[in-house]
């Protein structure tokens, strides 16, 4: 009925009906560029995901079809890849994932507690210093770990820690990575002030107002933070090549990288399959925290 | 005295961990590493003082040296501009009009993620090799392609495209700032009749300008600091022909291949000052081309 009322009128007045061509004919070039920049991004996509999709192609094909087949679907499974993959370096990639695993958690729980605390200090707490040490912890943001690298080892060496997890783990208990700081520094401003002060007049102390007021309200900072920090440490792999020698104690990144020195026996298929399990633990966490992960970064603006 | 402590006491205990970390792993380590960096030492015995020798020999003798920073800044000054300019690129195609960008933009996301791990090391490896999948592709269209890696004139570009890949990070830290440009400036610039490259360079470009910056100086630092794409793809070595010899590998190598760790200490401190100094720079020139909008006049 209205679109009659629209009709009658473009057709009667002949400027309205100029104006309502215009209209039409932007209407359908928008539409057009839109099908056009979806097009673009439909193929920058391909483009982006193929090497993945080759990855996981690669892992699952006869060693003689890897090269030499654009194809991403094997002519016949080869899941051999992976139950021989498993097993093919000198030690079980079991006790691989085992390692990666008490690496990661016990890294995970030392950023979360110490990066809170000193977030905690520097967002909510008044001292003598405090300007000036954020400042110093923001400059160790910019340092590359390559300058603290030879004194670390020489220190660690002397306690008698290489060969340990020590070195691995130990630094994430006194937060090192500042920008866990950082992130939960921002995070934490935004809580009212007059919850902090309202605990204070019942009584609470810093730490009860830090355990039950800011932890509670900061999940998607600690939840960020985690996701992070376990990504980042499960795909290690400077640290653990310095400290860590006995291949009982490797983590999977270390283990993965011995294929290649077996290059002579042509194992890339099981190499490729290993390669596509380090990388399941990331993926799951990120299609699971997706929306945590990129609010992280566009909040922090960092990595 | 008692207030003095009163007020300050929880502020230090929630501190304490950090300070003990910023001491034994970040300030005491800067320092020792500055003093060995002028010393001789080889981790068997007692470093032994050499004077600016190390820095001497560097710059003076040490080809690799040289070789190393031809490398990285060969690297810095492709993968910096390059992946930036894809991330600013594919942002503002996913920032206007599009109801599906969520899953772009975890697609595009997802390389940089993955991008640090030994896996995708390992299968940029296998990708730009001679019977790699690049090489099948280029046939294809009647090219025949080398071994990528194998050849020193472009082994370094494949880590550039590694670079590139991973152009999702500051793609999402830029659509976050072009969400903060106001709309209606925009649609003042459509009724004047701008063209969108003039809108782009006269009003993206300037509102931009401090997430630019922010990005440049992240990306930068990032860039040189680049290690285990690197490492893998050339083996540990730097090959072939040095052409892979990038400054921390080579950094690596000296101290816990060689135990020169003198001598790498040295190389550290150079990478230091070069960073401090590109920060700087960036700081310094900030001014004239980065505007931000709460201190227009």
């Amino acid at each position: 009925m209205k679109t009659n009322v629209i009709e009658a009128a473009v057709i009667a007045d002949p400027d309205a009906r100029l104006a309502h061509e215009i209209k039409e004919r932007q209407r359908v070039r928008d539409k057009r560029a839109k099908l056009l920049k979806h097009l673009f991004l439909i193929v920058l996509s391909f483009v982006m995901i193929y090497p993945l999709l080759w990855l996981v192609a690669s892992s699952l094909k006869p060693e003689n079809e890897i090269f030499g087949d654009l194809g991403l679907w094997p002519s016949r499974f080869e899941w051999s890849n992976y139950t021989e993959g498993w097993n093919a370096l000198p030690v079980s990639f079991t006790v691989f994932y085992k390692n990666s695993a008490i690496v990661t958690v016990l890294s995970v729980i030392g950023n979360l507690l110490s990066c809170s605390f000193a977030a905690y200090a520097f967002a909510r707490l008044k001292f003598n210093g405090r300007t000036f040490f954020f400042g110093l912890m923001m400059m160790t943001m910019m340092l590359p770990y390559h300058v603290v690298l030879i004194p670390q080892y020489v220190l660690f060496l002397n306690l008698g820690w290489v060969d340990t997890y020590l070195p691995l783990v130990v630094p994430r208990f006194l937060a090192a990575d500042g920008f866990f700081i950082f992130l939960m520094v921002q995070f934490f401003r935004q809580i009212p002030r007059e919850l902090d002060e309202a605990a204070m007049i019942d009584g609470c102390s810093p730490f009860k107002i830090y355990w039950a007021v800011i932890l509670p309200l900061s999940l998607p900072a600690m939840g960020t933070a985690a996701i992070f920090s376990l990504i980042w440490v499960w795909e290690d792999f400077l640290a653990p090549l310095i400290y860590l020698n006995d291949v009982n104690s490797y983590t999977v990144p270390l283990a993965l990288r011995m294929f290649i020195d077996q290059e002579g026996q042509s194992a890339f298929g099981q190499m490729f399959a290993m390669s596509v399990l380090s990388l399941v633990p990331v993926l799951i966490f990120f299609v699971a925290f997706q929306k945590l992960i990129i609010r992280g970064i566009a909040t922090s603006g960092m990595k | 005295m008692r207030k003095f402590f009163r007020r300050n006491t929880a502020g230090y205990v929630f501190l304490t961990p950090w300070l003990i970390g910023f001491f034994f792993l970040a300030l005491g380590p800067i320092l020792v590493s500055l003093y060995l960096s002028f010393t001789r030492y080889d981790m068997v015995s007692a470093p032994v003082w050499d004077g600016l020798g190390n820095y001497q020999y560097m710059f003076e003798y040490d080809r690799r040296f040289w070789k190393a920073l031809e490398v990285t800044f060969t690297f810095v000054a492709f993968s910096v501009p390059l992946r930036l300019a894809a991330a600013l690129g594919v942002a503002m195609l996913l920032d206007k009009g599009l109801r599906t960008i969520g899953l772009y933009r975890a697609i595009f996301y997802l390389p940089s993620l993955l991008g640090a791990s030994i896996a995708i090391a390992l299968l940029w490896r296998e990708m730009f090799g001679l019977n790699g999948v690049i090489n099948q592709v280029l046939s294809m269209v009647g090219i025949t392609g080398k071994g990528w890696i194998t050849d020193p004139d472009t082994s370094i570009y494949t880590i550039v495209v590694l670079a590139m890949w991973q152009f999702g990070s500051p793609m999402l830290i830029f659509l976050a700032g072009l969400r903060g440009i106001p709309r209606d400036l925009y649609e003042a610039a459509e009724i004047d009749g701008t063209s969108r490259f003039r809108q782009f360079r006269r009003i993206t470009l300037p509102m931009l300008a401090p997430v630019i910056f922010f990005n440049l100086v992240l990306q930068t630092i990032e860039a040189f600091k680049t290690f285990t794409s690197a490492f893998i793809i050339s083996n540990g070595t730097g090959a072939p022909a040095d052409s892979l010899l990038f400054y921390t590998v080579y950094l690596f190598n000296e101290a816990f291949k060689f135990f020169r760790m003198g001598y790498a200490s040295a190389l550290a401190w150079v990478l230091l000052l070069i960073i401090a100094a590109f920060t700087a720079l960036a700081f310094a020139t900030s001014k004239y081309w980065v505007h931000y909008e709460n201190e227009r006049d």
